[in-house]
């Protein structure tokens, strides 16, 4: 599995490049911010996002996407996370569109992932239920009735929830409570009958939600996948959700920490720049070795999502353990180097500490995958 | 690629019915071979494995064909390497020559040093000692202060080095040595190539923590070392010792995951002698710490095939830099977590109450603590991050 971008992907990654600094610099996401945009994204962006075709960056070229791999998805994440770019990307394109294409009957694939890759349909996955990620605890219920099922429950936590066109609800129709035997996954309409839906705001100004599910029935057609077995579709998409986000975490470190160096070389105390005390350095250069192995550690794992699937359990728990060690070490040495500034609203590292929280929070903090790892490895 | 599989396959089987079964075990310090005039083979089979593997051109497979080297590529190199490490086959020869003086030959000697030295390296004739601290220059090398006179066709060499690992059986010894005391530091300093075997060098062992005498201190007095046994340009010696000081750290960061060896690896210790319940350790924090050490481990191991395949890619970047400080911080990690995970069991220091792994795990915790201050301290590896990778400013001196 190759650890090195190849030409086509460096490529990529010098086009979102260009693009995010000039369409979506840190700047957009703050006037997102300050004018409580309610959307929450710049749709016109989004837009000219799917125009360069990351709608369907993953997606098979029969349902209109590029197939560029998780490689070259993982390059774009990268990139939106060093401008800290707004967009249903994500929850929509790496989330909702995988939860499809891995468990979605042909009639659901054809039908929705070609607006998925154009950008004109957005999805969201409805899972969590507690302040802290259980994706087997699942209580919310989908109980059968007549051809179709009535699904009762509440979601917290859920990404692009008040935004997205379509929900993925993950609810239980078998099995006791903490087992991921009996949970089914369905798809639904944002805005049908008993869906009530509050936005949440939260520290990075992006999107999440609160949502209530009210006797909400649902045709057999929303079933994806096989009822009880939804397990089976949600764990690799979940899987797929961590590795792409910590790629994404990847880019908010790397921006975080260049700009702190920059400072560190610029910035002068005592009549020479801060970046000549040693005990700055030895900070800096511990972060820069962190950099180096959580570079090769989230390569490996991109990979592993096309190349060699069975090892990406334990790849995509050691990605977001290492990755939520990284955003967290890096974005407070970025507000501590910066000294008094950087606890300015004014200074973009503030958005960079924030963004970074709310990343380590999603699909499973740094106890939840160290947890995972170990039982992988047996112990 | 398909010449590679096709190499990989030959390799493969020439390992297997080459490599014999007896040097397919993990190693003790007392199996090594270090070859040298005063060396002897631990075995018979230590014997044939060395022979075999020189006279296929193995000892050191991307070194020229010219000097006794196999002259492949650096791919070809890896994949015997990779293939040597699939099936645990011992290394050969262990050798300070092979390791670190011979690449520096390769690029800075002439072509009567490369003749005479780099053959006699992979033949196993000569054991090479590193004299580079002296007691007065650890950290800041380049202040050492052994000295050598130029006297023409000779240079009288006074001083000592310290470090200089089993210099007590060495042949020959490489050597920083200032030539010129009057210009800065680092520019009047000399690579210089010592036969130990000249009047006025000896050598004391010294004692360590481990209870091992590896190492020692060789004291040079009035040494007449003729003019040809000069690497590179007088007081140009300081290009030289960096270059080899880049292998020295590359070795160094790879020691943890290439060298097979008798020491329990923290999973297997951690079944052996801690609680278990549904398939899980008990012990919550220990739980973690082997979590934590395994991430890292494998982290790193990531990070040394992405540095290789950016080598062969042609594509530079800052993963090398960090890996020696990376991998021997990893290593004094392990040794604490065995001995934790031991319990009084990996406090054994002698005796037959405590088994050879267990006396040897905690001979290993007190060497690894050597291992962050040998080859550049990790302190010092910051150092060059901060200057190399990061381009910071240097406080005062360097």
């Amino acid at each position: 599995m190759p650890l090195v971008l190849n030409e086509e992907q460096r490529l990529l990654r010098d086009t979102a490049r260009d693009f995010l600094n000039s369409n979506a610099p840190v700047t957009a996401l703050r006037k997102l911010r300050d004018e409580r945009d309610p959307l929450g994204y710049d749709s016109q962006l989004w837009q000219q996002m799917a125009e360069l075709g990351w709608a369907g960056i993953t997606l098979p070229e029969e349902y209109g996407g590029l197939a560029f791999g998780f490689t070259g998805l993982g390059v774009v994440m990268e990139e939106c996370g060093r401008t800290l770019a707004a967009s249903p990307l994500f929850a929509s394109v790496v989330v909702g569109a995988s939860a499809l294409l891995l468990g979605g009957s042909d009639d659901q694939k054809h039908e929705l992932l070609p607006s998925i890759a154009s950008g004109e349909l957005t999805l969201a996955l409805a899972l969590e239920e507690s302040h802290h990620h259980r994706p087997t605890h699942i209580a919310t219920s989908a109980a059968r009735a007549g051809e179709g099922f009535v699904l009762n429950g509440s979601k917290t936590f859920v990404l692009d929830g008040h935004s997205a066109d379509k929900l993925i609800v993950v609810a239980r129709t078998s099995g006791d409570e903490h087992s991921g035997d009996g949970i089914s996954l369905f798809l639904l309409d944002r805005d049908a009958a008993g869906v009530h839906c509050t936005r949440t705001i939260m520290a990075d100004s992006r999107n999440a939600a609160n949502i209530r599910l009210d006797n909400v029935s649902v045709g057999s057609d929303g079933l994806i996948g096989t009822l009880d077995r939804g397990w089976e579709i949600l764990e690799p998409v979940l899987d797929r959700g961590r590795v792409a986000l910590a790629a994404e975490m990847m880019g908010c470190a790397l921006e975080a920490f260049e700009r702190t160096v920059a400072y560190l070389k610029e910035r002068q105390q005592f009549g020479v720049p801060i970046g000549s005390f040693q005990a700055l350095q030895h900070r800096a250069a511990r972060m820069q070795a962190d950099l180096e192995l959580c570079r090769s550690v989230i390569l490996q794992a991109l990979g592993a999502v096309d190349e060699t699937p069975e090892q990406l359990p334990i790849l995509a728990s050691l990605a977001k353990a290492k990755l939520n060690e990284l955003v967290k070490l890096v974005s407070n040495e970025a507000v501590q180097m910066h000294g008094g500034i950087g606890v300015t609203d004014e200074l973009e590292i503030g958005f960079f500490l924030k963004r970074a929280r709310v990343t380590m929070q999603v699909f499973g903090d740094t106890g939840f995958h160290q947890d995972r790892y170990a039982t992988l490895c047996g112990y | 690629m398909q010449d590679q599989e096709q190499f990989r396959r030959e390799v493969r089987q020439w390992l297997q019915a080459n490599c014999p079964e007896s040097q397919r075990q993990p190693i003790t310090a007392a199996e090594q071979y270090w070859g040298g005039r005063r060396g002897s083979f631990p075995s018979e089979d230590a014997r044939l494995w060395y022979e075999r593997m020189r006279d296929r051109g193995w000892i050191a497979p991307e070194w020229p064909i010219e000097y006794g080297g196999g002259g492949l590529s650096d791919q070809q190199a890896r994949i015997i390497k990779d293939e040597m490490k699939r099936i645990n086959a011992r290394a050969p020869l262990y050798s300070i020559g092979l390791w670190m003086l011979g690449p520096a030959l390769l690029e800075y000697g002439n072509e009567a040093q490369k003749q005479q030295h780099v053959r006699a390296i992979i033949n196993a004739e000569t054991r090479w000692a590193q004299g580079y601290s002296e007691p007065g220059a650890g950290s800041d090398l380049a202040s050492l202060q052994c000295r050598a006179e130029d006297m023409g066709d000779h240079f009288l060499v006074n001083g000592s080095k310290i470090w200089t690992t089993s210099a007590d059986k060495c042949d020959w010894i490489f050597c920083l040595v200032r030539t010129d005391p009057k210009v800065k530091k680092q520019e009047g300093i000399s690579f210089l190539l010592i036969d130990m075997d000249t009047p006025g060098v000896s050598t004391s062992p010294i004692e360590l923590i481990s209870g091992e005498s590896e190492f020692c201190q060789t004291f040079f007095d009035n040494v007449k070392v003729p003019r040809e046994n000069l690497v590179g340009e007088l007081n140009k010696g300081w290009s030289v010792a960096k270059a080899l000081l880049v292998h020295e750290r590359k070795l160094m960061a790879e020691l943890g995951s290439d060298s097979p060896r008798k020491i329990v690896p923290p999973n297997e210790a951690a079944r052996k002698y801690l609680e278990f319940r549904d398939g899980r350790i008990v012990d919550a924090r220990l739980r973690l710490d082997l979590v934590e050490y395994n991430m890292q481990m494998h982290a790193i191991a990531l990070t040394h095939f992405r540095g290789f395949e950016e080598k062969s890619a042609g594509v530079r970047s800052a993963a090398p830099l960090v890996m020696k400080y990376l991998g021997t911080e990893a290593e004094k990690t392990k040794s604490e977590l065995l001995l934790a995970i031991m319990g009084s069991r990996g406090l054994g220091w002698e005796g037959d109450e405590f088994t050879p792994e267990e006396r040897d795990t905690l001979r290993l915790w007190a060497m690894s603590k050597a291992m962050t201050i040998a080859g550049g301290s990790s302190e010092i590896q910051l150092n060059v991050i901060a200057k190399n990778v990061l381009g910071l400013p240097q406080a005062g001196g360097t």
